[in-house]
């Protein structure tokens, strides 16, 4: 007894470690130590915010790929490396705003203001108005120059989002800071519009040094299993290298395997990004207890098929029959009428028949009950009305839309458990 | 420039031979037999004499002009040495569509009469090289063979229209040197050798039309020049050396570059007022492609641009003898109050004394008459009696060679393209480049004297476009005057010929105390605001040497502020340093601008991005701002003269209501796009000396960019990114070190190239495939829409052709999600789920291209 807590207990902080650890990396809570393919990409703006921070040149930069694919990351990254100079660090100032939170000009003014800390310039004077605001950003920008003033910069993610903000007024003073000898501002905007210069008015656009960066995954499947296997393996510090040793191993395995390599290749078919991945794993390896030390094969499929459930086909499988059997007659009238939209009324009638065809297996419901029961899926967004803004119609006769595919009412029937045999046919056959 | 430069150098001195032969008393002219040329370095002189041939410096070293000596006279000072010439022309001075009415292949050596009498056949006699000797060939005969390289062969006659056969009469040098006999040339009747009185008086009105003009409250400059392009058809096809239309069209009108020799703009410009003027055709055909004619018409012009102020006294001090005062001339005078401000225009005082001295003294060329009652006129004219005292006889001191001091004399105009877009390249250049700019402009514009107190506005504007023809005859340095000048003290670092327009525009308002308003317009990137502060800034440096009143600059900018109200608060606390609420501004404000101003100073109000204001303005405060905009500057003693910049064109018609229209004296100003050679001087300029681009490359990004949108900050942030490049590779591949072509076309693709296409090929297979989907769909429906249920149909049946497990609904939603946010394709209701409508936003084309190359 005396020698087995200790080794429990080491498990179990084994365990506790390895949770941790797993779950920096998988739910981006630290920052990779390299971005993975985008070693040119981390070079280039590495390079210019280098330039701005050191020498003092002004520049603007989109950095422009899709969701997931790293934009922050990589901006994360550079930021870490250039701030880990000296003479940056202390010189910088770092401005950062999301047009998520920042959705006016007037907002964002205030938030550059508090982030450069000018309030404390002006001492207790009350910032009033969003004009003086402005007046007195572009005054202290103005003020600055290359050699003397510290460079600024401005970190503008969801960059699109400050394209629609009023006359793009605060765009247009922070590209033109950076082009004309002022205070030296890098403005480095993240999107994941392709599109996004096209939504800068044209002096705005004129103003911008025209620098994007695209972040688009070129991996291959092969470079895909190594990332899922660096990302799952275990330091060499860790704590315990007899357990690191193992779980290095399990996780070489499970690469290998045929099952798991065609899970991965689903998910890498689906979407490049890593973020999916990660969820992927992060769903796996929350399987993983002390009991249950290593990753296996079971885990992955089981991750895999909660993350590529249909969310629609799920909420079938909580349906009664009534509702069940109102969702089969809507697909056929789907059918019938070519996804022509349908009323409550057409949709109890084609259950009426189904019922008097097959009286003796479905309890016969009243007309107010079939009504209720309509009006639950109604609630759950399984039938839609075809536009709401006509609500004068009674409600027997309002049209409505069903927005399920035909594979996903199969499927949920197939899964219902069970299902009454007759119900089955009367899906599957050609007519009602 | 170089040449200009060498030419220099090599000095020669000039001399008369014996005594005069002859005076003119009422012209105040001595007449001699021959002159000497000493060329430094060389011993024996060249002696010139009446009836020889002799070769003009010209603009082509190796083909200097060709003529007969005539006349050789001087004034009383006995400083300027004229010949009268008669003029041939070589082959490569025929213009090039002519040159096939010649009917055979020209002998090399084979040069014509030429016969055009509006040419000026005046020339400075200090720009004569030598002799040359030349063989009348009859028609019939064939040319000699053997003979010297150095022997020119006449045979025909060209008069402009057409070869015919050439009189050996007339290559007789005529008897009487006091007046050449108009008869004597040829079968037309005009008197060739004397400029023609008339000619000369236009090109002189020419001049100042074309000043007053660009001022003028209704021309649109642009559609001047236009119009007097078109109008110019014989000139062009003269114009041999204006080879290039890019150079002498309207955008030309921007020409950054320095001190670049070619002055062909101007120069058409110049004929293209003569032209608006007077439109008798024969006439102005002569004029253009008489090659003497140009000559004197650009000496004066160069005189009186100059001076553009004292061009203002020769017109109006009198001549009583000349009785032949019309109509315009008075216009002229009275309107020289906006002189035109020509390349030229920094030629020292002493030189305007000349000139002017040189006009009252010849008939031919003095032609009007006192009349102006300017006030302007009349301070100019008394500025340059004085200077006249000051330094009528100090000529000769003042020569060239004072590169030296430019530098000093120049600090102030480093800024002028760096305000609208600085660092271009790194920080290295960009210092150097600051440097060299200045250093530049001083040499480029250098030969002048120092930039003494007295002379007026001369020396600012302009300083790279000279009035110099740039036809075949063109001998640009033939004033003796232009080698004697050293750098003016300062001028405005760039030559646009918007900054002219503006420059006179301001000055003359400022001048006369009065307001105005000035509409400038352009697309992004054409250095608007860049050339307004150059102006500001060199009038301000007038200003502080008192020769002009006193102005006050306050500029605002539409988009810098938060709302169109705060207008009138910054407007306020510029101009008086107070704080009001927006009303109580307006209100000041009003008062301000309906007294007199004080102090007598002229407020100068730049409104950039000036619709931001206007838009918002015409609905909420009903005009207001409107109205100081366009309604003071008209008031009288209000002293207001703004300049409103903004990107459309046609801004005051859009926005403004007739009333308002009828009271603004409104003077528009258009900015071209930069054509790419524009652009190439813009870059040159600002990495002058440091050979960083190979000459292909440069071509390269101007020309794209030119052909884009002629946004000079497009051209160098492209520039810019190519170093960045080349600095990146030049460490792996042991190249020249310059930046190539190849730098240039990465840059350009990353800049230009749409990331759709990569985009497409980057992504995941299911969203290749849910893309392919689209486009069955779309095909299948024959519309460019479809919801995504139907497109989620195709996808699955393409998933299984593939061989792949089909999508569900939620993976298949998260596929098109992903590619609605990248805006490959654009998804309207999102709420609709199933029903969500799908279009593409990439071309069918591009998305099938992306998908077959992988």
């Amino acid at each position: 007894v005396c020698k087995r807590q200790p080794e429990t207990c080491s498990d179990s902080c084994n365990n506790i470690t390895l949770h941790k650890l797993l779950r920096e990396r998988l739910c981006h809570q630290k920052l990779p130590d390299q971005p993975v393919g985008l070693d040119s990409q981390y070079k280039h703006l590495l390079e210019l915010l280098r330039r701005t921070a050191v020498h003092g040149e002004s520049n603007s930069v989109l950095i422009v790929g899709p969701r997931g694919s790293g934009k922050t990351m990589l901006l994360g990254c550079v930021l870490r490396e250039l701030m880990s100079l000296r003479e940056v660090q202390k010189n910088v100032l770092l401005v950062e705003l999301n047009g998520l939170l920042q959705t006016d000009d007037k907002i964002a003014l205030k938030e550059i203001t508090r982030q450069l800390h000018l309030e404390n310039v002006v001492g207790d004077k009350v910032f009033g108005s969003f004009a003086e605001n402005l007046a007195f950003l572009l005054e202290a920008l103005k003020k600055g120059d290359k050699s003397s003033s510290r460079p600024v910069l401005f970190v503008l993610d969801e960059f699109d989002l400050f394209a629609h903000h009023k006359n793009q007024t605060l765009l247009y003073n922070l590209l033109d800071v950076s082009q004309s000898a002022q205070t030296p501002v890098a403005v480095v905007g993240l999107t994941c519009r392709l599109d996004v210069l096209e939504l800068l008015e044209k002096r705005v656009k004129s103003r911008f040094s025209h620098r994007q960066i695209h972040l688009f995954s070129s991996l291959s499947f092969g470079q895909y299993v190594d990332v899922v296997r660096a990302q799952l393996s275990l330091p060499p510090d860790f704590p315990d290298p007899k357990f690191s040793d193992e779980w290095n191993h399990s996780v070489t395995k499970l690469c290998e395997d045929k099952t798991v390599e065609e899970i991965l290749r689903r998910n890498f078919n689906g979407s490049k990004d890593f973020r999916s991945l990660h969820s992927l794993l992060f769903l796996a390896v929350s399987r993983v207890s002390v009991s249950h030390s290593t990753l296996r094969e079971a885990d992955l499929i089981e991750a895999c098929r909660l993350i590529s459930a249909d969310s629609k086909a799920n909420v079938l499988h909580g349906l009664s029959i009534l509702e069940l059997c109102l969702i089969i007659a809507m697909k056929h009238l789907n059918d019938t009428y070519d996804g022509e939209p349908f009323n409550f009324q057409m949709v109890h009638n084609e259950f009426k028949k189904f019922i008097q065809r097959k009286s003796h297996s479905i309890h016969k419901f009243e007309k107010p009950v079939v009504m209720k029961a309509f009006e639950h899926l109604l609630q759950l967004e399984l039938v839609r009305p075809v536009d709401s803004g006509v609500c004068k119609v009674q409600r027997e006769y309002q049209l409505m839309r069903l927005m399920l595919e035909h594979g996903q009412v199969m499927e949920a029937l197939q899964k219902y458990p069970q299902c009454p045999t007759d119900v089955k046919q009367w899906a599957l056959s050609a007519f009602g | 420039m170089s040449r200009y430069i060498t030419r220099l150098r090599m000095r020669r001195a000039y001399k008369w031979n014996g005594r005069p032969v002859s005076k003119d008393r009422k012209l105040k002219r001595q007449y001699y037999e021959s002159m000497s040329i000493s060329v430094e370095g060389k011993t024996e002189d060249v002696t010139v004499s009446l009836g020889q041939y002799i070769l003009i410096e010209g603009d082509d070293d190796d083909n200097p002009f060709v003529a007969q000596l005539l006349k050789l006279y001087t004034d009383d000072s006995g400083k300027k040495k004229t010949a009268v010439v008669q003029w041939f022309v070589r082959t490569c001075e025929v213009p090039q569509n002519k040159r096939k009415l010649l009917g055979r292949h020209p002998h090399p050596q084979e040069i014509f009469f030429y016969q055009d009498c509006s040419c000026d056949n005046e020339v400075d006699g200090e720009t004569i090289l030598g002799a040359v000797q030349i063989e009348y060939v009859p028609v019939e005969d064939p040319f000699p063979k053997g003979k010297s390289k150095g022997i020119l062969f006449v045979k025909l006659l060209w008069d402009t229209k057409s070869f015919r056969a050439l009189d050996p009469e007339l290559m007789q040098p005529p008897q009487s040197s006091k007046s050449p006999p108009p008869s004597s040339r040829g079968p037309q009747t005009r008197a060739l050798p004397t400029p023609d009185l008339s000619v000369m008086k236009r090109a002189m009105s020419g001049i100042l039309t074309r000043g007053s003009m660009s001022t003028g409250k209704m021309s649109s400059s642009e559609a001047e020049s236009l119009h007097s392009a078109s109008k110019l058809s014989a000139a062009k096809a003269l114009s041999a050396k204006r080879r290039s239309r890019a150079v002498s069209g309207p955008h030309v009108r921007k020409k950054l570059d320095l001190c670049s020799p070619s002055k062909n703009m101007t120069r058409d410009d110049v004929l293209g007022e003569i032209l608006d003027e007077h439109t008798e055709k024969t006439l102005t055909s002569k004029l253009n492609t008489s090659p003497t004619g140009r000559i004197s018409i650009s000496i004066r012009l160069t005189r009186l641009n100059l001076n553009e102020e004292e061009c203002v006294s020769p017109l109006s001090s009198h001549s009583p003898d000349k009785p032949r005062m019309t109509a315009y001339d008075k216009d002229e005078s009275t309107r020289a109050r906006t002189p035109s401000r020509r390349k030229d225009a920094l030629r020292e005082p002493a030189l305007a004394a000349l000139a002017e001295e040189e006009h009252e003294d010849s008939p031919v060329q003095t032609a009007a008459t006192p009349r102006s009652k300017r006030k302007s006129a009349q301070l100019v004219s008394s500025r340059i009696r004085k200077q006249l005292n000051l330094l009528g006889n100090t000529v000769d001191l003042q020569s060239d060679g004072v590169d030296g001091d430019d530098d000093d004399c120049f600090v102030p105009a480093k800024i002028d393209l760096q305000s609208s877009s600085d660092e271009e390249e790194e920080a290295k250049i960009d210092s150097e480049d600051e440097l060299i700019v200045k250093k530049r402009r001083g040499s480029g514009t250098s030969r002048s004297t120092e930039k003494t107190r007295v002379s007026a506005r001369t020396p600012r504007k302009t300083p790279s476009k000279k009035t110099a023809p740039a036809t075949p005859h063109t001998p640009r340095h033939a004033t003796p005057s232009i080698p004697s000048r050293s750098a003016p003290a300062r001028k405005p670092g760039n030559v646009l010929e918007e900054a002219r327009d503006i420059y006179n525009f301001v000055e003359s308002k400022v001048i006369d105390g009065t307001g105005g308003c000035m509409y400038i317009s352009g697309v992004p990137g054409t250095g608007k605001t860049a050339t307004v502060h150059e102006v500001i800034r060199s009038l301000q440096q007038s200003a502080e040497q008192d020769e002009i009143p006193h102005l006050r600059f306050i500029e605002i900018n539409g988009m810098k502020m938060t709302d169109p109200h705060q207008a009138y608060v910054q407007i306020l606390q510029k101009l008086t340093d107070q704080k009001a609420t927006p009303d109580h501004a307006a209100a000041l404000l009003e008062k301000r601008f309906s007294a007199p101003a004080p102090k007598k100073e002229t407020t100068v109000l730049l409104v950039d991005e000036v619709r931001h204001l206007l838009l918002v303005t015409l609905i909420s405060i009903g005009y207001f701002l409107f109205i100081i905009l366009f309604d003071w500057p008209t008031r009288r003693n209000a002293r207001l003269v703004v300049l409103t910049i903004a990107n459309t064109m046609d801004l005051p018609e859009r926005i403004m209501i007739n009333r308002v229209a009828s009271r603004l004296g409104l003077t528009r100003m258009s900015f071209q796009p930069y054509t790419f050679k524009q652009l190439q001087q813009i870059i040159t300029s600002r990495l002058n000396r440091v050979k960083a681009f190979e000459e292909d490359a440069l071509q390269l990004v101007s020309r794209k960019v030119a052909a884009l949108s002629g946004d000079a900050r497009r051209c160098l942030d492209i520039c810019r990114r190519a170093t960045e490049i080349c600095e990146h590779s030049g460490s792996q591949k042991n190249s020249s070190g310059l930046v190539g072509m190849s730098h240039v076309m990465e840059a350009l693709d990353e800049m230009f190239s749409s990331s759709y296409i990569a985009a497409i090929r980057c992504a995941s297979v299911q969203e290749q495939l849910f893309l392919r989907a689209v486009i069955a769909e779309f095909r299948r429906l024959g519309l460019e829409e479809a919801t995504f249920q139907q497109v989620f149909v195709q996808h699955q049946a393409l998933c299984r052709v593939e061989g792949l497990q089909p999508v569900n609904v939620s993976e298949g939603l998260t596929v098109c999600q992903r590619l609605g946010s990248c805006r490959l394709i654009l998804l309207e209701g999102s709420r609709l789920d199933l029903f969500l409508r799908i279009r593409l936003n990439v071309s069918q084309d591009d998305v099938l291209y992306a998908l077959k190359a992988d």
